[in-house]
């Protein structure tokens, strides 16, 4: 059985800990073990966030260390970069293109970088950068922002489309589940 | 059933089926979730108390009268606990009580990293450490039976990775217990000398029993490895990352019970292997009991005493290989944690900035504004320490303090330990000024009601503490309520309650911004040809508000609306939207 270690990052209220729920209740129901290892608290207030979701025939860790991640899925390109260092040589990076000033940019201290998507992929890495934010806007909502990632992170997959649209029935409520299921499609077709 | 569930919510389900009637928590992380799971079975009455030594003492009283009771808290909640707990552990229990202590390595959210398996030893009581979601379960249900076994309280030891991961469990039935009927026994259960005296030696012999009991017990296993160059002793997290990087090579006694340790499976296995090898999070705790023992042990002389442990650091320090990534080159700006767009704190706290004020501050989101820009805390300590202190300080310096020196604490942690503080004040009288951040909800620990609520765990309607009526019942004159939305009523409060001859308390109201009945305005928006790129907008440390290209920025998907940076703004650059 394949294992596969992917991290979802981001800041602290995009989203992921539903991002997370989806994809540990997919794994599961395609018959691996798994493990999801979530924060909450105090670094859950605007600051990087990070979800380890860990599958295989057994996982051990709840972690995801440096150099061992396969792919990682962001929701803001500067956290992308930042955990770049827990990718595999040759990973994949599934990010947003959004981008979202954290405290010192906005005071002055230092400056948001430049030029990120080109410096991950000379770094090595496989980079999939798509404007998610744009597409949650036309799904029906700002907040499904998750939910496209997870649309555009299902090719990392070879699993049945069922297999996501189940998995997604069960984490999202009912009243919003076209709205994500529109929102899942345009990431993944995008 | 096979599910995922969080540990937390895996111990939860593991105390439901065990029977538990009657749980009282303080929320505090990591261990928030397993009341807040534990509150969705009707068949449990749960509860938040006001803090960690209430709920213990009323699980106490739960299990005395004979039903299965439950108390949850984090680390340093246990140290507000530890009152009860050190007697619990004298009068014994009646139905099984179980006590729930997440450690919180790497502090995500928390004021430091003590270890808390040294209240089991210093208290004389068990604590089982479960591995994953599936032990927390198992163990749940085996603490009950152990407690009622041997006696006494059980400690469940968490922490953060074990309580914060999901892993696989099968759920069971829920059980109830045989019952316990409530029996008048004074020696047992009045702890004044004469009584007390007579229980130390019933804790030390169920001590002595326990450890027998571990010894032979399934949680504490060896597990087989064929290189005997070394023999790994671990628990918890620490036993899933030697699993990670060592798989079965070396043989492993997984330890589920940290406390009593068991002498002779010890001394057995460290005798089959060459070198004995201790991987445990914070302090040296089996180590130093390894060494007691005589056992020649390697453990803190390899890693660390603080912060949290992972598959790298085990391989690292085990001298195996270690997986590397690529870092950029370019620099990254940190990401901290900052006060959420629309938090009531920070207009607040702003004015504290302004007047230059000395500010003593507590355990909340509030803490937060010791960040920069707003830079507007100079000590947290613990929980309702922010009231005692400015007494202190203000005793300390006098009128030179008084004048300008404040205690700022959330409605939350006021009810938790800033009433006792509260009361010095009113006792003692110094001229000091408590602004209580009233934003009604426990806020930092994800939403949990409090006695100032009105509402219970389960959201139904409860009992609601008058935060006004209770400071003027303590004798306070002057009590004052503003909106920090309002940034003049503030500096108005601020400065006449600083300048007013006698002890004051301003109590800063509104709710959290995150709340879900609460109603946002429409984003702000900038006024390009008005605004001057002054940044005074800025100095709020607002997470919505940028300045690009010379020109304030609003992010609409973050602005609730809430006009604290128009305040602040003296061309009207920035403007309610349709106010153009």
């Amino acid at each position: 059985m394949e294992s596969k270690n992917i991290m979802i990052v981001g800041v602290g209220g995009q989203g992921s800990l539903l991002a997370s729920k989806l994809l540990g209740r997919l794994l599961l129901s395609q018959g691996y073990d798994v493990k999801v290892s979530e924060v909450h608290g105090m670094s859950q207030r605007g600051g990087s966030v990070v979800t380890y979701v860990r599958c295989g025939e057994a996982v051990h860790s709840p972690v995801i260390d440096k150099g061992e991640a396969d792919i990682i899925v962001s929701f803001e390109l500067l956290e992308a970069a930042r955990w770049l260092e827990y990718l595999r040589p040759g990973g994949q990076i599934v990010t947003s293109t959004q981008q979202i000033d954290p405290m010192p940019v906005i005071t002055g201290a230092a400056e948001y970088p430049t030029g990120l998507v080109d410096a991950m992929r000379n770094a090595g890495a496989k980079v999939d950068a798509l404007g998610c934010l744009a597409l949650a806007e036309k799904a029906g909502s700002s907040k499904a922002v998750n939910i496209v990632l997870m649309g555009r992170l299902s090719h990392c997959f070879d699993l049945p489309a069922a297999a996501w649209d189940a998995a997604l029935e069960a984490v999202v409520p009912p009243k919003f589940l076209e709205l994500n299921r529109r929102a899942f499609a345009l990431g993944r077709d995008a | 059933m096979k599910q995922l569930l969080l540990g937390n919510a895996a111990a939860a389900r593991g105390l439901y089926e065990a029977g538990v009637a009657v749980a009282s928590s303080y929320p505090g992380t990591p261990s928030t979730e397993i009341t807040e799971e534990l509150a969705k079975f009707d068949a449990v009455t749960c509860e938040w108390a006001p803090n960690e030594k209430v709920a213990m003492e009323v699980a106490f009283g739960a299990s005395l009268a004979g039903k299965r009771s439950f108390c949850a808290m984090k680390h340093v909640g246990l140290n507000v606990a530890a009152d009860p707990l050190f007697t619990v552990s004298y009068t014994g229990v009646n139905a099984g009580m179980v006590i729930a202590v997440a450690d919180d390595a790497g502090m995500h959210s928390s004021q430091n990293e003590q270890d808390s398996r040294h209240y089991a030893r210093s208290a004389k009581l068990p604590m089982l450490e479960p591995a994953d979601s599936a032990e927390a379960l198992g163990f749940a249900k085996l603490a009950y039976t152990l407690s009622e076994q041997f006696d006494c309280p059980v400690l469940l030891k968490m922490c953060t990775r074990i309580a914060h991961s999901q892993s696989v469990v099968e759920t069971g039935a829920r059980v109830e217990p045989p019952a316990k009927p409530y029996e008048k026994n004074i020696a047992k259960y009045v702890m004044m000398p004469a009584n007390a005296i007579r229980r130390h030696p019933h804790v030390e012999q169920r001590m002595a029993a326990l450890a027998d009991w571990a010894e032979t017990a399934d949680v504490n296993r060896v597990e087989p490895g064929a290189d005997r160059s070394m023999g790994i002793v671990t628990s918890s997290t620490s036993y899933q990352y030697v699993k990670e990087v060592c798989g079965d090579r070396f043989p492993v006694l997984k330890l589920g019970m940290v406390w009593p340790l068991p002498e002779k499976k010890l001394r057995d296995f460290a005798a089959g292997v060459d070198k004995l090898v201790i991987v445990e999070e914070l302090d040296s705790f089996i180590e130093t009991y390894c060494r007691e023992l005589g056992l020649p042990c390697v453990g803190k002389a390899l890693f660390p005493p603080l912060g949290e442990f992972s598959q790298n650091l085990v391989a690292e320090k085990l001298g195996l290989p270690v997986p590397q990534g690529a870092a950029l080159s370019v620099p990254i700006p940190a990401r901290p944690p900052v006060m959420c767009a629309g938090c009531p704190h920070r207009g607040l706290l702003y004015t504290l900035a302004r007047n230059k004020c000395t500010v003593l501050g507590d355990i909340g989101c509030y803490t937060l504004g010791a960040v920069a820009p707003l830079s507007a805390m100079e000590m947290t300590l613990c929980m309702g320490a922010s009231v005692s202190a400015l007494h202190g300080f203000n005793k300390a310096l006098g009128a030179a303090a008084e004048g300008k020196t404040v205690a700022v604490i959330g409605d939350s942690t006021f009810m938790h330990s800033g009433m006792t503080g509260l009361a010095d004040i009113a006792y003692n009288q110094s001229n000091s000024t408590v602004i209580i951040l009233d934003n009604s909800i426990t806020g930092m620990t994800g939403h949990q009601q409090n006695p100032t609520t009105g509402y219970n765990i389960k959201g139904d309607p409860a009992g609601k503490i008058d935060l006004e009526a209770l400071c003027r019942a303590m004798g306070f004159r002057r009590v004052r309520v503003v909106d920090p939305y309002d940034l003049a009523a503030c500096d108005k409060a601020v400065k006449e309650e600083l300048a007013a001859a006698e002890p004051s308390v301003i109590i800063s109201r509104r709710p959290c911004a995150l709340l879900k009945y609460v109603k946002h305005a429409p984003p702000l928006k900038v006024d390009a040809d008005k605004c001057i790129g002054c940044k005074s907008c800025m100095r709020i440390g607002c997470p919505a508000i940028s300045v690009r290209s010379g020109k304030a920025r609003i992010d609409a998907t973050l602005c609730v609306g809430c006009g604290v940076c128009s305040q602040l703004c003296k061309v009207g650059a920035l403007c309610a939207a349709g106010k153009e």
